[in-house]
């Protein structure tokens, strides 16, 4: 039976690379080695239904999803778009970054909005790294350095599930030989969470005090723990106390953070205070931060957006050269002003992880949806465009949390279009309408 | 009712129907609260009956949940559909919405829950 080694898996940050899968008349019937997060991925197209066909509305959000050809989805899409004032593309993260690269083209040539899923995600890690920077380092030399390892505001049970047996606290490294023994974890975050069992500290803050604790641990770190009141963001000073004196004991620290530090109040302060305390610690020791991405290519896109146009994301092509400001220029600031005529979305799913108030002005414009599998996105589009499962039905570069890039494997054959070529035939249709001529 | 902060995040079971948001597995897996036991308790609610959770910006009807080690301040809606009726759109000026720490209220309620099609119906204006 066919085993295909080293399969990276596309589903989160942690881009694990060593999966088995067993094909047999190209179809997946196991995946070896992969979480239950992996595995619904990767075996996704035969465990469930997906889009089959190219589907427009003919006559408006209320009409049916009529099924058609690629050619008249294609050619919907881009009348879309050309004919919009203030078209918006969103999401292509759980793409490749080839497609990326094309989804880039596009709102360029449209005058689009650009902007990825990190947006309701580590966006404002992005802005706290413009303001701060991030120290970081790869999840290999984490792996083999790191001594104490701090889930703030993350969950990796449930959201990086192998992160912890292949890159943090249960691997063993070269310098932590014994895994788990050699190492120290601390979990902070409100809830006593399934990562937190495990956890020789679990600092359970008051929700939205996060901003307060990485402020407590600065003023201990430079001595100043006598200006600290007894209770600190809910937690005895004590608790407290105790994770400064791990942070100052270790040889080599890791902060891996979450939505909680990017999600609640604080939102990118938080982040960038993540990074003075690093600075802070790194005085005297070592210490890192890397940020949980969860769509497994969020960081790819964050790449491919700076080399093309200077920005990670909440780009604005509109003005003919590009422009960022996030408050503003984010998917969410531009749908809840109601400012955005025309949405395309790609491997991401803006329908079932934005605010009512956004997706209630998604169901007022034309929008045009990606995607290998129907979703609450599909509830409003007017055109619905199926595509191939990078990373399993065509290969592609992708990058991992810690912006190493990892080439993803083709596993079986389809008849489906890629992102990447559905994006090239729409902006070769976009071309022709504005009269410029084929790609 | 109680007052409660609304905390959405993943869950291994929602992320493992990502990409079957039709489905009933999708919607176990995403459209329920978690309490603390002694909230439960003070609402008079058994597991599975339904409550209405409300913020500022929406209410939702989910089947309640417990979570032994979640404290009293908190209520949890695993990230999607029925956590997004109800959190903070505002981004704060830095592109983000609030999908964690919204001020919420929770009471009983005889109110059926609305699967993803019907909740996404509301949204049209
Ligand atoms: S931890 Fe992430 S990348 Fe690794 S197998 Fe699980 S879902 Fe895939």
């Amino acid at each position: 039976m066919p085993v295909i080694k080293d399969v990276v898996c596309t589903f989160c940050g942690c881009l694990c690379d060593d999966l088995e899968v067993t094909v047999e008349d190209n179809k997946i019937t196991k995946v070896g080695k992969a979480c239950k997060l992996g595995r619904a991925k990767t075996m996704g197209m035969f465990l469930h239904e997906r889009i089959e066909k190219p589907m427009i509305r003919k006559n408006g959000k209320d009409s049916e999803l009529e099924e058609c050809s690629y050619d008249e989805a294609i050619t919907k899409a881009a009348e879309i778009l050309v004919a919009a004032k203030r078209p918006i593309s969103y999401g292509w993260c759980s793409t490749s970054c080839e497609a990326i690269e094309k989804a880039v083209v596009l709102a360029e040539e449209t005058g689009s909005l650009f902007d990825s899923t990190a947006n309701v995600c580590h966006g404002p890690s992005a802005l706290a790294t413009q303001e701060k920077g991030a120290p970081s380092c790869s999840l290999g030399t984490a792996k083999n350095y790191a001594d104490l390892i701090i889930f703030w505001g993350c969950n990796p049970v449930h959201a990086h599930p192998r992160h912890q047996t292949r890159y943090s606290t249960m691997a063993k490294g070269a310098f932590t030989p014994n895994g788990k023994k050699d190492k120290k974890m601390v979990v902070v975050d409100p809830r006593n969470t399934d990562t937190a069992k495990k956890a020789d500290l679990l600092l359970q803050l008051k929700p939205g005090t996060d901003y307060v604790l990485i402020e407590a641990l600065r003023a201990i770190v430079n001595g100043h723990e006598d200006v600290l009141p007894d209770e600190i963001a809910g937690l005895p000073k004590a608790k407290v106390l105790e994770l400064a004196e791990m942070c100052k004991a270790s040889k080599f620290g890791i902060i891996y953070f979450g939505m909680g530090i990017t999600q609640t109040r604080g939102r990118y302060k938080s982040g960038d205070n993540v990074s003075s305390l690093l600075s802070d610690l790194n005085q005297t020791n070592k210490f890192v931060m890397i940020g949980m991405r969860g769509h497994y290519n969020v960081t790819g896109f964050g790449q491919v957006a700076a080399w093309e146009a200077g920005f990670p994301m909440a780009i604005d092509f509109s003005r003919g050269s590009a422009y960022y400001n996030p408050g503003e220029t984010g998917t969410n600031d531009v749908l809840m002003r109601r400012e955005v005529d025309a949405f395309i979305t790609g491997a991401a799913d803006p329908g079932a992880h934005f605010p009512q108030e956004s997706i209630k002005h998604l169901y007022k414009i034309p929008a045009i949806q990606v995607d290998g599998y129907a979703n609450p996105t599909t509830e409003f589009s007017d055109v619905v465009i199926p595509a191939a499962i990078a990373g399993v039905e065509c290969d592609g570069t992708a990058y991992r949390m810690d912006g190493q890039p990892i080439r993803m494997k083709k596993l079986i054959e389809t008849t489906f279009k890629t992102d990447e070529e559905i994006l090239t035939e729409i902006i070769a249709k976009v071309r022709e309408l504005k009269g410029k001529g084929g790609a | 009712m109680i007052g409660t902060i609304l905390i959405s995040a993943r869950t291994i079971d929602q992320g493992a129907t990502l990409e079957e948001k039709t489905s009933q597995a999708y919607f176990d897996a995403a459209a329920y609260c978690e309490l603390s036991e002694s909230n439960l308790k003070a609402l008079g609610v058994s597991i599975d009956q339904n409550v209405k959770v409300a913020t500022a910006h929406g209410t939702v009807v989910v089947p309640a949940k417990i979570d032994a080690r979640l404290p009293d301040d908190i209520v949890f809606i695993p990230m999607g559909p029925w956590a997004n009726a109800i959190v903070d759109p505002d981004t704060c000026g830095c592109g983000m919405p609030g999908f964690k720490g919204v001020p919420a209220t929770v009471e009983p309620t005889t109110d059926p829950v609305l699967n993803m099609k019907e909740l996404m119906a509301t949204y049209k204006e």
